[in-house]
């Protein structure tokens, strides 16, 4: 049985197409469409019912001594009040999943997972925890909603203290007003667009749903749906779980590497990712140039020579052409031609940079 | 649209005498896959029996087959679909997919308010 967030009425009074997605029955899209409510983020603003992520709280004297080790960026420095996005890995260097570290207090910090991930990664995290720490899974008991897009900016203040708003990407204020509720304003998002996610209770969801889309009606803020929180994400080339990063690609395979932190005396994966010498693989972009859209698990060859498989595209809607992220060998001959299998027909394609869209602070 | 005959699997058909037909894809149809962003054609001459692929729709989220309701040679396909996917969101009942001649056979096909209760019955 698929579990409903605390939004899931709101969703339906607003036209929302509702599916199952990590045990959740969330909108894929409303009424608007996905394309819509892409744009919509982009040039304005759009807001998403995030609620099914997951939230792990970790307390006690040794929080960050277990930080250190379970995952692989350096948590070591941080100051309260900034978030860091680390992968957590296994001994091997295989992909437990990517989170979200907010460091609240000294001994406290707040992980953010994914949900489809969550019960894995609680599992994971207990496994492996020592000395003075404690965890609890609260995630049931939090909604989340994030508020994206250039115009989040000018909607956010009507609704608190100006002074109760981070600034700085990747920090967040915890206890401020949003209305008349309590909430942990984070400057993070899954879009490429400036944005912020609210935490609330669970009991506060709808109200603070319902308030942001009252306030930001004027700015053109629309409800988006799960369709535009992928292509949005994908347009940005942010990486997703299960797809640039799994059991099977390592965090290096990827282009994470600026989250892997070998200096570190010591934490899950590091000697697995250390064997695994130089990564022989990468994660590349294409721009699709043939007639055809290349989705997940295509595969993809140089000359004819196969050479890896995508693992994420669509039609990108703000760029107009179709795009996919790979995973290809890295010393491919660039001399032959790319080209996606789709369907059982090749189609031509063209390496380009990552991401595919970076807000240019129109 | 009043002379539209319906499919279970969405397509419309307009006969425009008794062996040539034009095809489309129905408004519930356009709904359901959401913005469509590619289209696949068949080609004029390729002859398509009653219930095979004649070509493919794909919204941003999935592709989706479109299936032919006759028996028939394609005579004409709409490229103006092939940049333009996105009239079929639009105006479905104008933007039609193939125009088929030679039409032998068909699939069972619904009168409009047949295709109304069905619908109902899929919701």
């Amino acid at each position: 049985m698929d579990k409903k967030t605390p939004l899931y009425e709101s969703h339906l009074r607003l036209g929302g197409k509702m599916v199952p997605f990590a045990g959740y029955l969330l909108p894929v899209q409303y009424e608007t469409g996905v394309i819509t409510e892409h744009m919509a983020v982009r040039n304005a603003a759009g807001l998403f019912d995030v609620s099914h992520m997951g939230e792990i709280l970790l307390k006690g004297k040794d929080t960050l001594l277990n930080i250190q080790k379970l995952v692989t960026n350096d948590c070591a420095n941080m100051y309260i009040g900034q978030v860091k996005y680390s992968p957590m890995c296994y001994e091997d260097g295989g992909v437990v999943d990517d989170l979200l570290v907010y460091k609240r207090e000294e001994e406290s910090y707040l992980l953010v997972v994914n949900a489809s991930n969550r019960e894995k990664d609680a599992r994971f995290i207990k496994e492996h925890l020592f000395g003075e720490v404690t965890m609890e899974d609260v995630s049931d008991s939090i909604a989340q909603i994030a508020l994206q897009g250039p115009a989040a900016e000018k909607i956010l203040p009507k609704l608190c203290n100006i002074a109760d708003i981070p600034v700085k990407y990747y920090t967040f204020k915890e206890n401020v007003k949003v209305g008349d509720m309590n909430a942990i304003i984070s400057r993070t998002g899954y879009t490429g667009e400036m944005g912020y996610e609210l935490y609330v209770k669970n009991e506060d969801g709808e109200k603070l749903w319902e308030l942001l889309l009252e306030k930001g009606k004027a700015e053109g803020l629309i409800p988006c749906g799960l369709g535009a929180r992928d292509t949005l994400r994908l347009e940005a080339a942010m990486p997703l779980y299960g797809h640039e990063m799994d059991e099977t690609i390592t965090p290096l395979e990827t282009g994470l590497t600026f989250a892997v932190k070998f200096h570190k005396e010591d934490f899950i994966g590091k000697d697995g990712l250390l064997s695994r010498g130089e990564p022989k693989r990468k994660r590349i972009g294409l721009r699709i140039t043939g007639r055809g859209i290349a989705r997940e698990n295509c595969p993809v060859y140089a000359g004819d020579t196969l050479i890896g498989y995508t693992t994420s595209g669509t039609h990108l809607p703000y760029l107009g052409f179709p795009g996919a992220m790979a995973v290809v060998t890295k010393d491919y001959d660039t001399k032959n031609r790319l080209s996606v299998e789709i369907r059982g027909k090749k189609v031509e394609a063209e390496e380009t940079g990552l991401p595919f869209y970076k807000n240019t602070g129109k | 649209m009043s002379n539209l005959l319906f499919t279970k699997t969405h397509e419309w058909v307009e006969f425009l005498d008794e062996t040539t037909a034009k095809i489309g894809l129905t408004d519930y149809a356009q709904k359901e896959l959401g913005d469509l962003v590619f289209v696949n054609l068949p080609e004029a001459g390729d002859e398509i029996g009653a219930g095979e692929s004649i070509g493919d729709v794909e919204s941003v989220k999935a592709v989706s087959e479109v299936y032919s309701p006759v028996t028939g040679t394609v005579s004409k396909v709409n490229e103006e679909l092939l940049d333009h996917p996105d009239l079929i969101n639009s105006e479905p009942y104008e933007s039609w997919f193939v125009i088929f001649e030679d039409i032998t056979d068909k699939e069972e096909l619904l009168e409009k308010a047949e295709y109304e209760r069905f619908l109902k019955g899929e919701e």
